[in-house]
C-alpha cells in the first residue's frame, strides 16, 4: 500500500477559481499533491488563503475548477473524502462545556475511529494538557484550548491534513510539538496543506509552496 | 479505502487500541435495538454515531441548564398569564384552554429554536459535524431529537398542571397530552430548516419566527383541535391524531435531509 499511493497523486487541483462577492480571489489555480509532501499556502492578508482552504476541503463550492481525490471528483466522493480529511480551521472546533477528553472522543467517534480513553489520555498528554483531562475546555486559556483541538491530529487517522493558521496562539513548546506532527505525518506518507506565515522544516518529504498573489481590486 | 501508515515507519508513541473495548461499545448499541430493525454493521455504525451526537448535546444543556429552563419557564409563565387576563369564568377558560396551551408551546419552541445549531456555528463544531464523513441528515437528526428532549418533552410533562388553571376535564387533559407529544416533535423537526437556513444571518431570530410560524399553523390547528373536539365526543378525535401522526412521519422523513441542505448552503 505504501508504494502505490506515492505513485499516484492525492489530491489534483485544476482550474480552480473562487470569488467572494464581487472580488475575485484566485483564477485557474492547478496543482497537484502527491503523498509525503507539505504544500506551504502564502499570501497577504485577504489573498484568499482561508476560501482555497475551505473549498479543498469541500465546505464551499468553487466558482469553476475540479478537486480530485485520488482521481475522483470530490463533489462525487462527499462523505468518503471527508472522512479522509482532517480539517482545522480559525474556529478550534470545541465545546466550551465539554472537557477535552470528551471533546475527544465525539471527534473520534464521528470519524468513526474507536480510540480507548488511554489513547485520548496519553494524547493529552503529549501535546501537554496532562492533569488537564477533565476540565472543561472553558476553563483553558485560549492557546490550551487550541492544544486540545491539536491533540485530535494525534488521534486521527486521515491522510490529509488541511491546517489553517495552526500555529497562531501556541507558545514556542506547542509550535516545536506542532512541527514535529506535522513533520511525522508527511514523513509516514501523509500529506498536509497548511497556511503559515512562519517557515516550516520537514524531516522527510518534500515542501511546495504556492503564493496566493490576490486579485487586483478593480 | 483506508490510509495505512508504511509498516518501517513507527506509529507514535500511544498505547495499543482495545478491541475488546470497541466491541464491547458495540454490543451496547446492539442491546437498545429493537427487534425489528436491522442488525447489519452499518446500522450499528450509525447508531452509535447518532447516539454520539444525541449525547453530546443532552450533556451540554445539563451543563447550561439555563437555555432549556428559559423555555419551559416561558411556556408556563404565558399558559398563566391569560386566566389572570381574561377572569376566571370557568366556560370562558375551558374553551380558550387548548388553543393558549398550544400557542404557548409553538412559541416556547420557536425561543429555542435559535440556539440548535448557532452554538455550533459560533465555536466551529458545525464545521467539524459537516466534515465529519457521516450522513449529516443523520448529525442533524439527531441535534433534533436532543432539542425535543430538552424543550419539548417538558412541555408535554408540565401540561396537566397547566390546564388546571383552565378546568379541562381530565379526558381532554390526557388528549392535551398526547397531541403535545405527537405535535412538539414536528415543530422541532420544522424549525430545524428555518434554524438551518437563517443561521450566521443578522436578525436572524425574527426572520426565523416569520419563516417558521406559518408553517407551524397545521399543527396548532389539529392539536388545539384535537383538545376541543375530545369534550364533545371522544371518538372524534382519531382524524386529528392520524393527521398529526402523518405530520410527524411526514417530518422525520423530509425535515432532516432539508435542514442538512440548508446548512451546507448556510455554511458557504
Amino acid at each position: 500500500m505504501p508504494t502505490d499511493s506515492n505513485a499516484k497523486p492525492m489530491l489534483e487541483v485544476a482550474d480552480l477559481s473562487c470569488r467572494r462577492g464581487d472580488r475575485t480571489l484566485f483564477t485557474a489555480l492547478s496543482f497537484t499533491l502527491p503523498a509525503q509532501t507539505l504544500l506551504h499556502v502564502r499570501g497577504r492578508n485577504g489573498s484568499g488563503k482561508t476560501t482555497l482552504l475551505r473549498a479543498l476541503c469541500g465546505l464551499l463550492r468553487p466558482d469553476a475548477g475540479s478537486i480530485r481525490w485520488r482521481g475522483e471528483p470530490i463533489t462525487e466522493l462527499a462523505d468518503d473524502f471527508n472522512r479522509e480529511v482532517l480539517y482545522f480551521g480559525h474556529l478550534n472546533g470545541i465545546k466550551a462545556d465539554l472537557t477535552g477528553q470528551e471533546n475527544l472522543r465525539v471527534a473520534a467517534t464521528l470519524d468513526q475511529d474507536p480510540v480507548a480513553d488511554t489513547e485520548i489520555t496519553a494524547a493529552l498528554a503529549h501535546i501537554g494538557l496532562a492533569g488537564f483531562e477533565d476540565l472543561p475546555t472553558r476553563m483553558l486559556s485560549q492557546g490550551q484550548k487550541k492544544r486540545v483541538a491539536l491533540a485530535r491530529l494525534i488521534l486521527s487517522k486521515a491522510p490529509l491534513w488541511i491546517l489553517d493558521e495552526p500555529f497562531t496562539a501556541l507558545d514556542t513548546d506547542a509550535v516545536a510539538l506542532l512541527e514535529a506532527l506535522i513533520a511525522d505525518h508527511v514523513a509516514a506518507g501523509g500529506a498536509v496543506i497548511l497556511t503559515t506565515h512562519q517557515e516550516v522544516q520537514l524531516t522527510r518529504g518534500e515542501i511546495q509552496r504556492l503564493t496566493l498573489e490576490g486579485a487586483p481590486t478593480q | 479505502m483506508r490510509f495505512a501508515y508504511p509498516p518501517q515507519v513507527p506509529r507514535r508513541n500511544l498505547s495499543r487500541r482495545l478491541e475488546t473495548n470497541a466491541r464491547a461499545r458495540t454490543s451496547y448499541c446492539a442491546r437498545l435495538t429493537p427487534y425489528f430493525v436491522p442488525r447489519t454493521p452499518y446500522f450499528f455504525k450509525m447508531l452509535k454515531v447518532f447516539l454520539c451526537v444525541l449525547q453530546r448535546d443532552l450533556t451540554l444543556a445539563l451543563r447550561r441548564r439555563t437555555d432549556v429552563l428559559t423555555t419551559l419557564f416561558f411556556f408556563v409563565i404565558v399558559v398563566s398569564l391569560f386566566p389572570l387576563g381574561v377572569g376566571s369564568e370557568r366556560e370562558l377558560l375551558r374553551m380558550l384552554g387548548p388553543g393558549v396551551v398550544w400557542v404557548a408551546a409553538l412559541l416556547a419552541s420557536m425561543l429555542a429554536l435559535e440556539r440548535l445549531f448557532a452554538a455550533d456555528y459560533d465555536d466551529g463544531t458545525l464545521e467539524q459535524l459537516l466534515l465529519a464523513g457521516q450522513p449529516l441528515s443523520l448529525l442533524v437528526l439527531a441535534k433534533i431529537v436532543a432539542h425535543w428532549l430538552l424543550t419539548g418533552l417538558p412541555l408535554v410533562v408540565i401540561a396537566p398542571i397547566m390546564a388546571m388553571q383552565y378546568s379541562l376535564e381530565p379526558i381532554a387533559v390526557w388528549v392535551m397530552m398526547l397531541a403535545l407529544a405527537l405535535g412538539t416533535p414536528v415543530l422541532s423537526l420544522l424549525g430545524a430548516i428555518g434554524a438551518a437556513l437563517t443561521l450566521g444571518l443578522r436578525g436572524g431570530g425574527i426572520l426565523l419566527s416569520l419563516l417558521i410560524l406559518p408553517l407551524y399553523i397545521p399543527v396548532l390547528v389539529y392539536g388545539a383541535g384535537a383538545v376541543s373536539v375530545s369534550v364533545i365526543e371522544i371518538a372524534d378525535t382519531q382524524p386529528y391524531f392520524a393527521l398529526l401522526g402523518a405530520f410527524l412521519l411526514g417530518g422525520l422523513v423530509l425535515a432532516p435531509p432539508a435542514a442538512a441542505a440548508a446548512l451546507r448552503i448556510s455554511m458557504e
